[in-house]
């Protein structure tokens, strides 16, 4: 493309760019003249060019949009949004042309004439200008000609100088001109020091000349001779008066009056040079008529102005092509390197006389750099250009009313960080203004001014920039998430209903989320708020929301002020080096053998304990499969690697959002500034990889990004437990504020285990020579009876000689026992499990005395052992019906929601002898009672979603088949006021959660007494 | 050396740069070749595509090195071979092709220029513009375009 071209797309794309802006202005503020005159003007230069570059396509629209604006100018047609938004459309046409232009250097076919008809229409609905120019001339060519192409002249004539005359004509009309002239009192005197007949002659001359239809070079001459007059004061008035003379002279000759007309125009032309005004006098050639002089000499003041303006802005800014400035960027990151790879030289020797000369350099270089970083700057206004054409727009489509405030556009920032996020911005303003704000009717109703607003606010704050984006609408409507959040399968009731109202919120930056009810093509595709919030994150930064409803919604972006030369931590892992930008590291553990933050493992997921948190760890060699097929590191030596051992591990804290996670290294090196390169598109599918540098000694290393770790653990590692916003969240809704009791043992491994004590009923070792075999499960001869011994995991190993640990479980006389390996403590502490475990026999970990810990779930474990015992009925023992027999057995039905619960409660009470029915929800419970199921007791929780105890209660006590079945109500809530209302719905008893003793004695005396009663 | 352009098929000849991967002997157009290099300190990349051996520095650009061998299907260098390297540049971004070794620039006439062979692996014809007849052997022309192709290929 050659130059011209490419200039003149830059320069009128900039300009359309300003034009949207300015309209917009416009239409809030239809009178100012500055603005007015700065739209035509951008809009002139426009169809000038085009019209020079010899683009008629362009050049039409362009002349057609500015007929339309200069009788804006005018004040002749008013400013109406129905004009505008034409105006607009034309400029959108404009832009489309360029686009075509830009790829093909070709303007494309095309047809116009419907906008261009439509513009003219609207421009001749304006007053005509009047026929007669507003500055005082005596016949001025009055040739409206509103119409698009210039007017061609009207129907040919013969030349002028034939219709005058001929030269003679002229000859005489300027020789009885200047008679009449030196017999003009006042005139006469003005040409004294004139020599009249150089004077005459020259006029003749030129007259002639522009009669016969060309221009005069003796202009500059006739200037001249003039010039005395002038001095004496010959001014306007006087050439009006000098005309006059000549129209009479004209007469006199009988020079035909329209021949006489328009030599009068033409001489008229000459008043500039006359009156010595400078050159702009040049006069139009015959064949081009033009519009009105008035707009000629108007654009000549305005392109003088403008002109003059333009310099002194030129003067003080210089066009760069942007390809100078990378170069420039990069040539300073290279000399960064340089001086970064000498220091580290240097640092060696003490003392050296290179030591001084280096910090020079390196204080220049580093100036140096900040300066080229400047150069990269740009106002975030720049992104924000387009943005109040686009509310304008929007509201007019809408129909509402919205006002686009924007504050700190003048605040800096990269140009690299600038292209990232205009997208996302334009975005949220949009969602403000097709979902935040309302109509106005609903604003009214709602108190509010008719006016929606939302405010653009961009500032600093230590290293980022903040960008606010507000709105006074509606909010953010918290039912509608939750109801969308659970229609799209994101998260349950029951965990919904664990959360904050904030956290509820954050659901809208999820993948396909969209509250709206129908998708506009300006928003509601639900693609938008997770791309805002991965782009955003892209670059280092984050965004966050908040809203209140009936309010209004502010997300704040917070973005780090520059993306080249970032602080990174240097590791290294694997036998590689690595970097990770300072950003997202929030700190650096050392973890050793006595330190307070341990490594702990569960089935084989490593995970760090942080003061009191549980974060999931990976080892970046792992990750990144460093560690190759030939190593000899056994497998199951993994599990064992960084935990537990005497050295050190080193552990990187970053940090995601609002998750964090460690990620494991071998070394951690300093921090180092390092110049980030975009990564070869053939490395550019790695999430991990955020780009590579060359560090100072030569060496290229991959950059780490946080965000793409982040993504791999998700996957890979913590298998149910997801990462994401707040840790109570995470697992079970088992959170007590009880205490209960522990036995923490390990068995098969290093990792701790626990079970409830409550379900314990001895611990007993056991002879091993004692322990036989049948079916296939060992057991021992424990009491009188057969007990069955069952082992947790698969990796447990019985003692070969001496005594076998055993946990028992009993039921009367039937027992089961749990082989261990060694019993560790007894441990009170609060029961909540963060992590869900799929594996069978475990119910989660729990943090139990400041260590990750299974908890086993001992029914599981119960009825491996019973179930088997079952299958050798009739060896020894009772079959099941005498056991049964041997105790009222009654039937409990358990209505917990939570899993942790059930399965801690199962046990207890069967081994307290019930026979347990367990379900999840009242519902559930429901159910069973229609199918006709009948118990003795009936323990329900209360805290549960959808219907809860208390209602439970309600239903059963007023119908059913279960109406006077006792009713427990177990909860961790017991005010009086809840046992009141306990009561009132017809629960025999009130018990607090897991109070083991309470729970079996109120069970046993509300069934005995109900026995009795019945 | 002439500065024909390289692309104009009814040119009479056209110039190369040889280079043998495996026992074959390959062309790539002399104007695309920036540098030969000889063995080079490489950064290996985790997780990245078998055939990228992994990153260097060539004065101050990080210059992608690409195992032609493994590129094009065949077994790997036995390590003693050291290698060298031609480095060429496409889309802004620089390659380094990792070669046995590197013969001469041949000025080879389009007469001696044919299509590629029917019967030629999928793997070569995809790498593949043609090939030269010489009375040494063939010479098989690499395309760029579509060594370095690797599109919307997710890595690892």
């Amino acid at each position: 493309m050659d130059d011209l071209l490419r200039e003149f797309l830059t320069e009128t794309a900039e300009s359309l760019e300003s034009l949207d802006v300015e309209l917009v202005r416009l239409e809030q503020d239809p009178n100012d003249p500055a603005l007015l005159s700065n739209i035509f003007r951008l809009v002139h230069t426009i169809k000038g060019t085009c019209g020079f570059l010899g683009l008629p396509r362009l050049e039409a629209v362009a002349h057609a949009g500015e007929n339309v604006l200069g009788r804006f100018r005018d004040g002749a047609l008013h400013v109406t949004p129905e004009a505008v938004s034409l105006i607009l459309e034309s400029l959108d046409t404009i832009k489309s042309i360029l686009a075509t232009l830009e790829q093909t250097e070709a303007e494309p076919e095309g047809d116009d004439s419907d906008l261009i008809a439509r513009l003219n229409k609207m421009a001749e609905g304006g007053a005509r200008p009047a026929a007669a120019a507003p500055a005082p001339r005596p016949a001025a060519k009055a040739e409206p000609a509103p119409v698009a192409p210039p007017a061609a002249e009207p129907a040919p004539k013969a030349p002028l100088i034939e219709r005058v005359g001929g030269v003679s004509a002229v000859d005489a009309a300027v020789d009885l001109l200047f008679r009449k002239l030196l017999k003009d009192a006042e005139l006469g005197p003005m040409f004294d020091e004139t020599d009249l007949t150089l004077l005459q002659g020259r006029q003749v001359e030129i007259l002639v000349s522009l009669v016969g239809g060309q221009k005069s070079g003796a202009a500059g001459e006739l200037a001249a001779l003039y010039s005395p007059a002038v001095e004496r004061g010959f001014s306007d008035a006087h050439f009006d008066r000098l005309l006059g003379y000549l129209k009479e002279s004209l007469a006199t000759l009988e020079v035909p009056a329209d021949a006489a007309d328009d030599m009068l125009a033409t001489a008229g032309t000459l008043r500039d040079v006359v009156l010595n005004k400078g050159a702009h006098g040049a006069p139009p050639k015959a064949k081009k008529a033009r519009t009105a002089d008035e707009a000629k000499s108007a654009d000549a003041e305005d392109g003088k102005d403008a002109q003059k303006k333009e310099s002194s802005v030129a003067s003080q800014s210089v066009r760069v092509g942007v390809d100078l400035l990378e170069n420039l960027m990069t040539m300073v990151s290279e000399l960064v390197l340089s001086r970064n790879q000498l220091l580290q030289m240097v640092r060696k020797y003490e003392d050296s006389e290179f030591s001084a000369p280096l910090q020079r350099l390196s204080l220049i270089t580093t100036d140096l750099q900040e300066g080229v970083m400047k150069t990269r700057m740009q106002p975030i206004g720049n992104a924000w250009s387009k943005l109040p054409r686009i509310v304008r727009d929007l509201s007019h489509e809408l129909g509402k009313k919205i006002d686009l405030d924007m504050r700190g556009a003048e605040t800096e920032l990269d140009r690299q960080v600038l292209e990232m996020i205009k997208d996302p911005l334009t975005h949220m303003v949009r969602n403000s203004a097709d979902h935040g704000v309302e109509l106005p009717d609903e604003r009214v109703r709602a108190g509010k001014p008719e006016t929606g607003r939302i405010l653009l606010n961009a500032y600093h704050e230590g290293g980022h920039i903040i960008i606010e984006i507000a709105d006074d609408g509606r909010g953010i409507n918290i039912d509608k998430v939750r109801a969308k959040a659970i229609a799209s399968g994101l998260a349950s009731e029951s965990e919904l209903a664990e959360m904050s109202d904030k956290q509820i919120m954050q659901f809208v930056f999820r993948a396909g989320f969209s509250t709206a009810e129908k998708v506009t093509n300006v928003s509601g595709r639900g693609v938008g708020m997770d791309v805002v919030r991965t782009n955003i994150e892209k670059i280092g930064g984050h965004v966050e929301m908040k809203s209140e409803p009936g309010r209004g919604s502010t997300f704040v972006v917070k973005i780090p002020l520059t993306l080249a030369i970032v602080s990174a931590l240097i590791v290294a892992s694997g036998g590689e080096r690595f970097a990770i930008p300072q950003i997202g590291v929030d700190e650096l553990v050392r973890v050793t053998h006595g330190s307070e933050h341990r490594i702990e493992t569960i089935n084989d997921t490593r995970v760090l304990r942080l003061r009191n948190r549980l974060l999931p760890l990976v080892a970046l060699d792992e990750m990144l499969k460093l560690r190759g097929a030939g190593d000899e590191k056994p497998a199951d030596d993994s599990a064992d690697k960084h935990a537990g051992r005497e050295d050190e591990t080193c552990i990187v804290v970053a940090r995601v959002g609002t998750s964090s996670f460690g990620i494991i290294v071998d070394q951690v090196f300093e921090s180092e500034e390092i110049v980030v390169k975009p990564v070869t598109h053939v490395l550019r599918g790695i999430a991990i990889f955020s780009g590579n540098t060359i560090l100072g000694d030569g060496s290229v290393i991959m950059i780490l990004d946080p965000n793409g770790v982040a993504a791999a653990i998700g996957e890979s590692i913590v298998a149910d437990g997801h990462m994401s916003e707040d840790a109570q969240v995470h697992g079970e809704s088992g959170a007590l504020g009880e205490r209960t009791t522990l036995l923490v043992f390990r068995a098969g491994g290093a990792e701790p285990l626990a079970v409830p004590l409550a379900l314990v009923a001895r611990l007993e070792e056991v002879d091993v020579a004692k322990i036989e075999e049948a079916n296939g499960q060992p057991v021992v001869q424990y009491r009188g009876q057969l007990m069955p011994l069952v082992s947790v995991g698969a990796g447990f190993e019985r003692a070969r000689e001496g005594r076998q640990q055993v946990i028992v479980f009993s039921d009367g006389d039937r027992s089961m026992g749990l082989m261990v390996n060694e019993i560790v403590d007894i441990v009170e502490d609060r029961l909540k499990v963060e992590l869900n475990s799929k594996h069978t026999g475990v119910i989660g970990t729990a943090v139990v005395a400041g260590r990750a810990t299974e908890v086993i779930d001992a029914a599981h474990y119960l009825e491996q052992a019973f179930g088997d015992w079952f299958r050798q009925a009739g060896r020894s023992g009772r079959a099941r019906a005498d056991g049964r027999k041997r105790r009222q057995s009654n039937r409990i039905l358990l209505v917990d929601d939570s899993p942790f619960f059930r399965n801690l409660l199962t046990p207890l009470l069967s081994v307290a002898g019930y026979e347990v029915t367990a379900v999840e929800g009242a519902e559930r419970a429901l159910e069973l009672r229609e199918s006709g199921q009948a118990f003795d007791a009936i323990i329900s929780d209360i805290e549960m979603p959808g219907m809860d105890g208390f209602d439970l209660a309600r239903t059963i006590r007023e119908s059913g088949a279960w109406k006077d079945t006792p009713l427990l109500a177990l909860s961790a809530y017991s005010s009086p006021d809840d046992l009141d209302r306990g009561r009132e719905v017809g629960f025999t008893d009130y018990i607090a959660k897991l109070d083991r003793d309470a729970l079996l004695q109120s069970l046993s005396q509300t069934l005995s007494s109900h026995r009795g009663a019945a | 050396m002439t500065t024909e352009p390289v692309t104009d098929a009814t040119e009479e000849s056209r110039e190369f740069v040889t280079i043998y991967v495996g026992n074959q002997l390959c062309g790539i157009p002399v104007l695309k070749v920036r540098d030969v290099l000889g063995p080079q300190k490489i950064t290996r990349v985790p997780l990245a595509p078998p055939e990228v051996a992994g990153l260097l520095n060539l004065r101050g650009r990080i210059v992608t090195a690409i195992d032609l061998r493994r590129r094009l299907g065949l077994d790997a260098r036995p390590a003693e071979d050291k290698g060298m390297s031609v480095v060429v540049e496409q889309h802004g971004e620089l390659y380094s092709l990792m070669v046995d070794s590197v013969g001469e620039v041949l000025n080879l006439p389009a007469a001696a220029f044919e299509r590629n062979p029917a019967t030629l692996d999928p793997l070569w014809r995809r790498f593949s513009e043609g090939v030269y007849r010489l009375d040494a052997g063939l010479l098989v022309v690499l395309n760029g375009d579509s060594l370095l192709d690797y599109g919307a290929k997710a890595a690892a």
